[in-house]
């Protein structure tokens, strides 16, 4: 036998004295996709029977190439849970919501009684159903589902994960970090990642990070803690929470005042050379000169002319001041820009007072990226046709690339700060360029996206519009005439006007007062809305058990859809089990939120590896059972009977414009089309066939430029990611960020608010020019007295799962400590592994300290998402969990600090609603040495009445073990180490 | 023939992958199960067969300024490092572990240099985990046997696995294929010639056990030069800078 080694020879030895010790007979093999996170990588399952006997990563998937994190190696441990919900449940009459006194019933009733609740209210007023959905990955239906039911209030978890990063880039580029982007891993030579602990690419950024280290290419990294990832920088730069924003536009002032920046890009890809009405004051002040048909106008340097910004024969002027025909100043948008970060303000040593970076690494990181872009140019040499159709020979590549997340997005102002990161990278010339950052089909879509959320709702009527869209004016907010929200979480109301992905953070807070209304029915669907996914924790467990004064729950009916015994579990009304990742059927749908690579359009699916051994069903076909009964127009016939007869003949027969339906592979009735065809019926069993993705490669002349490249842009249409084949215009400035500011200067011409805070907050805060301000919790609080900033990080091991009850993986932490500085705990007198008090403006808890170098002196961080209640998650009441690990979360208000003269309003960022978890300040007092373990405490939660006792030990394994033997004459005569040992002194 | 590890310090970000790969592997492989206990309770602890470590290398602060590797002579910037460390069997040459078993269970294989326990003849007296100087053998509690890694022995024999996938579990897996696996004696190897090119070390040599699995340290930090600046007379002002002509 030979083994094959990571080599190119191979050796021959004598191993056959081995046995076997697989019975392969008894094996099988499948392909499906993880869900361990959010990543979505693909898996090759091994089956013994009902047993795993292996999960590993599929070579061929466009996503992990082989590859598996610590989660998707404990994939076996989720399978195994004790946790697992085993049948629909109903608290008992007569109990307490809380108390977890539950009884089995069937799925017939639970459907049944569902159904009809739910048939009522669609009937009524379909907005007293709020559906809102934590970790979910089927978005495209879950939202689509909503429309139909025609409730505006459905969002999935985006508002307090990633929205300020999805919104900033869509706003200005029409793709985005997050999952909407990649940096081109293969050609950058510089890359700097912004705030990223992990991320939903957790196995492409390792793939990505080997790549560039083995190249030589730097790799920066801008985070006030310097764990993973950071780890392996070249350089870490310990930046205070909360200031990135700061950082970006000092760099930009750098470049401008060594005119170090891509002229051609900027004249060619932005509205850079655009002219603005420069009238202070006025109506009108701060928007496009356009002229009849819209068009917005440039200032043409062959003409001497104004003409239309769109057309191709043009070279238009970048800076300058002039004057429209009517008179009016203008000025061309980069002209603002350059005058805006040129001042003082922004040079590096003012900003380093503010970030805390030193003002020489300022300007050096800067200059050493514009060598990078300017002087270490890649040319390759593609012929690809332009938006104008003009032939091109070479796509130039500024190989700077980037990536930021959480670190930016969770601050209140992380919408302009995500805007000066992308600013930074248009001035390099460094989007959808080689070594640049790349866009991943279906993404660019042009600017923003051409979906406006819906804000009208009507009895058994389905909405006209998705409920969650892009807004690029007053008029496109969901408030009524009154300016008040629609919504129960106020997305696009004055509060959050570009809550693109929902406020979901806000449902309970909202309902429980009744502000804007009051609602039936709240539905949640993996979101863990009663412990670590809310902000203010204590407080939002007794607001869902809050009563009016007749008794009734202020929330009347909460139906909680989830595959394990969460906190939420015992808050819940009515609990439907869901099955697990390797039971179901599912999509990772184009339409949804896609696992493409930047060359390469994919998609997914997931098919059933093991049959449940217990009566849950995936919630998937549970939606369609739901929408067939309630009766949803898009699920009928013209004879009003059903179309689908579940979620497989759903996936394969549903619609959503002629040819384009939710998985783009092997379409067409002959399953020989892609992207666009008819419906194919053997569709799911093509994707098997195919290891369960699909992958369309885009060709050479596609891969880059694509917001302008018309060979792309025509594929794009064709596919339905983009209306038109029209040039993607980055926008270095926002015009629809200036119609809001014009609101809120009571200069608009439309919808304006009313109340004194939004109109401040929109005049100083939505500045069409990203800029720096401070995070708004921290401009209500005394910053003397909570004087430390506290973060979260999820650790790789567990970011973005449902698993922290893995009995591997909370091996590796059960308990999270919190992180301080050394030197600064030091100086504190704070030792290390004591116990210390940590306190905000909403609150205290008690946590202990593990002393570390590498985080910023005024910064304190600790493992999100360890700590559990006792008795969730089928873990012992005494788990470290419960009893020494600490939720920041009881500190974090979701409303910001009173402030006297305002009302309260969400804490949220105030252009997207992205929950501001970052902008923490706390300040720490050492306990007395009796004070241990964590606090608050919490009641141990009831385990469900059928949940089995979580077994003392586990002893896994999918078949006995085949030993090997050691032959005696081995034993005898010492084998390898005597001969090896022989002279070495040692018996 | 000399099968191990290498494994590259620059670019292992502690991600644990490596870890339960194996722990998945290995409880249903040669010497499974690989127990837990208290598995959902208080400190919870099992048989791992590989393990991350993560220090801070700092001056005077609290990491392990005295480890053997000089990581922080490596880093080469004057703030702290943290460094992830997977740990597991080194495969020594001079493997006290071995010699120390007073049943014979503990060997290692001549054709491989694979060192092994048979599972069998093991009795659990933990002898060769107090003469393990890398903390590689864990006792089972359950299964009151010794547990080290294999290099999956089952795996990189077995002719029934595709050729590419006959490799140990952790090697497989780790997303920053900072883990390769290979024969030591063939100088032409990936991990021979990794080890010449990145100059790998052995943990802790001067203890005399000779182990096989070579780790490589983090690379020079990258070096890339400015821009030039504008001399501070000329530094850009709006009203200085003149359009230039740029077709669309």
């Amino acid at each position: 036998m030979e083994p094959v080694l990571s080599s190119n020879t191979t050796i021959k030895t004598q191993a056959a004295d081995l046995p076997a010790f697989e019975d392969h007979q008894k094996q099988e093999t499948h392909f499906t996709t993880c869900y361990m996170c959010a990543c979505r990588c693909g898996i090759k399952v091994t089956t013994e029977g009902d047993e795993i006997r292996f999960i590993q990563g599929n070579p061929n998937h466009p996503i992990n190439k082989g590859v598996l994190c610590a989660k998707g190696n404990s994939g076996i441990m989720k399978q195994v849970s004790p946790a697992k919900l085993r049948s629909p449940m109903l608290r008992k009459p007569g109990s307490e919501r809380g108390a977890g006194e539950f009884e089995e019933i069937s799925w017939d009733q639970a459907i049944d009684m569902l159904s009809k609740r739910l048939g009522h209210i669609r009937a009524t007023d379909p907005n007293k159903l709020a559906f809102f959905t934590g970790r979910d990955q089927m978005q495209a239906l879950t939202g689509f589902w909503a429309s139909q039911f025609g409730t505006l209030n459905w969002a999935a978890h985006g508002g307090f994960c990633s929205v300020n990063m999805a919104a900033a880039g869509l706003y200005t580029m029409g793709h985005a970090f997050w999952e909407f982007g990649d940096p081109d891993w293969e050609n950058t030579k510089y890359f700097m990642m912004w705030g990223v602990a992990e991320d939903h690419a957790s196995n492409p950024i390792k793939i990505g990070l080997k790549k560039i280290k083995e190249r030589g290419a730097k790799f920066v990294a801008i985070n006030p803690v310097r764990t993973g990832y950071q780890a392996i920088a070249d350089e870490w730069i310990a930046v205070r929470p909360g200031t990135d924003g700061m950082l970006a536009l000092s760099m930009i002032h750098v470049l401008l005042e060594n005119e170090l920046i891509d002229q051609e890009f900027l004249v060619r890809y932005t509205n850079a050379p655009q002219l603005v009405i420069d009238t202070p004051g006025e109506q009108g002040d701060g928007l496009f000169l356009r002229d009849d048909e819209g068009n917005a106008q440039v200032w043409d340097q062959h003409s001497n002319a104004f003409t239309s910004a769109n057309r191709a024969d043009i070279a238009p002027a970048l800076f300058g001041e002039y004057q429209a025909p009517d008179g009016r100043k203008l000025r061309t948008a980069f002209s603002l820009l350059v005058e805006k970060y040129l001042v003082d303000d922004y040079a590096p040593e003012a900003a380093a007072k503010v970030c805390g970076v030193d003002a020489k690494s300022i300007e050096r990181l800067a200059l050493e990226m514009a060598h990078v872009a300017f002087q270490e140019t890649i040319e390759l040499d593609i012929e690809w046709t332009d938006w104008a159709g003009r032939k091109q020979d070479k796509f130039i590549g500024r190989p700077v690339s980037m990536h930021a997340m959480r670190g930016i997005s969770a601050h209140s102002n992380g919408f302009q700060t995500c805007r000066a990161i992308h600013l930074l990278q248009v001035l390099l010339g460094t989007i959808d360029c080689p070594g640049g950052h790349l866009a991943k089909p279906p993404f660019p879509k042009h600017i923003p996206p051409g979906i406006k959320p819906a804000k009208h709702s009507a009895p058994n009527t389905p909405l006209s519009s998705p409920p969650l869209g892009f807004p690029t004016c007053p008029e496109d907010l969901a408030i009524d005439d009154d300016g008040n929200p629609l919504r129960i979480d106020k997305a696009y109301s004055w509060d959050a006007p570009i809550a693109a992905h929902g406020l979901m953070h806000m449902v309970i807070s909202n309902a429980v007062k009744g502000d804007p209304y009051e609602i039936d029915t709240l539905m949640l669907f993996m979101a863990n809305m009663a412990w670590n996914s809310s902000m203010n924790t204590a407080n939002t467990m007794d607001m869902l058990t809050a009563k009016k004064e007749d008794g009734e729950y202020k929330i009347p009916f909460i139906v909680n859809v989830d595959a394990f015994h969460s906190e939420m579990v015992n808050f819940s009304d009515l609990v439907l089990p869901d099955t697990t990742y390797l039971e179901r059927y599912d999509t990772i749908s184009l339409l949804d939120r896609p696992i493409s690579d930047p060359e390469a359009a994919c998609d997914s699916i997931r098919q059933p590896i093991l049959k449940p051994d217990r009566d849950v069903r995936a919630w998937q076909e549970v939606l369609i059972d739901l929408a067939n009964r309630l009766d949803f127009p898009a699920f009928k016939n013209e004879q009003g009977e059903n179309i689908y007869s579940g979620y497989k003949d759903f996936i394969i027969n549903h619609e959503r414009a002629p040819g384009i339906g939710f998985l783009a592979g092997w379409r067409g009735e002959n399953g020989d089309q892609h992207l666009r065809g008819a419906p194919n019926p053997k569709q799911w069993e093509k994707y098997i066939e195919n290891e369960c993705f699909f992958k369309y490669e885009l060709e050479p002349s596609q891969r880059f430029y694509r917001h302008a490249n018309r060979d792309y842009l025509e594929l794009a249409q064709y596919a339905g990611w983009v209306g038109s084949t029209d040039q993607i215009v980055i926008e270095v400035y926002s015009e629809p960020l200036q119609k809001f500011r014009l609101a809120g200067q009571g200069l608009y011409d439309g919808p304006m608010p009313s109340d004194p805070q939004h109109k401040e907050r929109l005049s100083t805060l939505f500045d069409p020019l990203p800029f720096y301000y401070q995070p708004l919790e921290q401009q209500r609080i005394e910053l003397e007295e909570y004087d430390y900033r506290a973060v979260t990080q999820r650790p790789m091991f567990m970011y973005h799962s449902w698993d922290s009850q893995n009995a591997w993986l909370r091996q590796i932490s059960s308990q999270n400590y919190l992180y301080m500085n050394t030197a600064e705990a030091l100086r504190r007198g704070i030792s290390d592994l004591s116990w210390v008090w940590l306190e905000s403006h909403n609150g205290k808890i008690r946590a202990q300290v593990k002393h570390m170098d590498g985080v910023e002196s005024k910064t304190v961080w600790t493992w999100n998402a360890i700590a559990k209640a006792p008795g969730a998650w089928g873990l012992k009441k005494n788990a470290n969990e419960s009893t020494d690990a600490f939720l920041l979360n009881h500190l974090i208000s979701e409303l910001l600090p009173e402030d006297a003269s305002f009302a309260d309003i969400t804490n949220s960022d105030p252009i997207t609603g992205q929950a501001a978890w970052y902008d923490l300040c706390v300040k720490i007092t050492p306990c007395a040495s009796t004070e241990m373990g964590s606090w608050p405490n919490f009641d141990e939660l009831a385990c469900p009445p059928n949940q089995a006792e979580s077994p003392e030990t586990l002893n896994y394994t999918s078949h006995e073990n085949v030993n090997i033997k050691r032959s005696m004459r081995d034993v005898f005569t010492k084998g390898a180490v005597a001969k090896k040992n022989k002279g070495r002194g040692q018996s | 023939m000399k099968l191990g590890l290498v494994i590259d310090l620059d670019t292992c970000v502690g991600c644990h992958a490596c870890a339960t790969a194996c722990k998945q592997w290995n409880t249903s492989g040669t010497i499974g199960p690989l127990s837990d206990q208290d598995a959902y309770g208080r400190d919870p602890n099992g048989s791992w067969l590989n393990r991350i470590r993560t220090f801070e290398v700092n001056e005077g602060g609290s990491g392990c300024s005295d480890a053997p590797l000089d990581l922080h002579a490596m880093a080469t910037d004057t703030a702290s490092k943290t460094v992830h460390m997977p740990m597991s069997c080194m495969q020594c040459e001079n493997a006290d572990c071995v010699t120390v078993c007073p049943t014979g269970a503990s060997y290692k294989r001549e054709e491989d240099g694979i060192v092994l326990i048979d599972q069998d003849k093991c009795m659990g007296c933990n002898l060769c985990a107090w003469a393990c100087p890398y903390g590689a053998r864990e006792l089972d509690e359950s299964q009151g046997v010794m547990k080290k890694c294999t290099l999956c022995v089952d795996r990189i024999y077995d002719e029934a696995l595709p050729e590419a996938e006959r490799q140990p579990a952790c090697v497989l897996s780790c997303p920053t294929s900072s883990r390769v696996f290979g024969d030591f004696d063939d100088p032409n190897s990936k991990v021979s010639q990794l080890v010449v090119e990145r100059a790998g070390q052995p943990l802790m040599p001067e203890l005399g056990y000779a182990p096989t699995n070579q780790y490589l340290p983090p690379r020079a930090q990258a070096e890339v030069p400015q821009a030039a600046k504008k001399a501070s007379a000329t530094v850009a002002k709006l009203k200085q800078w003149a359009n230039q002509i740029i077709a669309r």
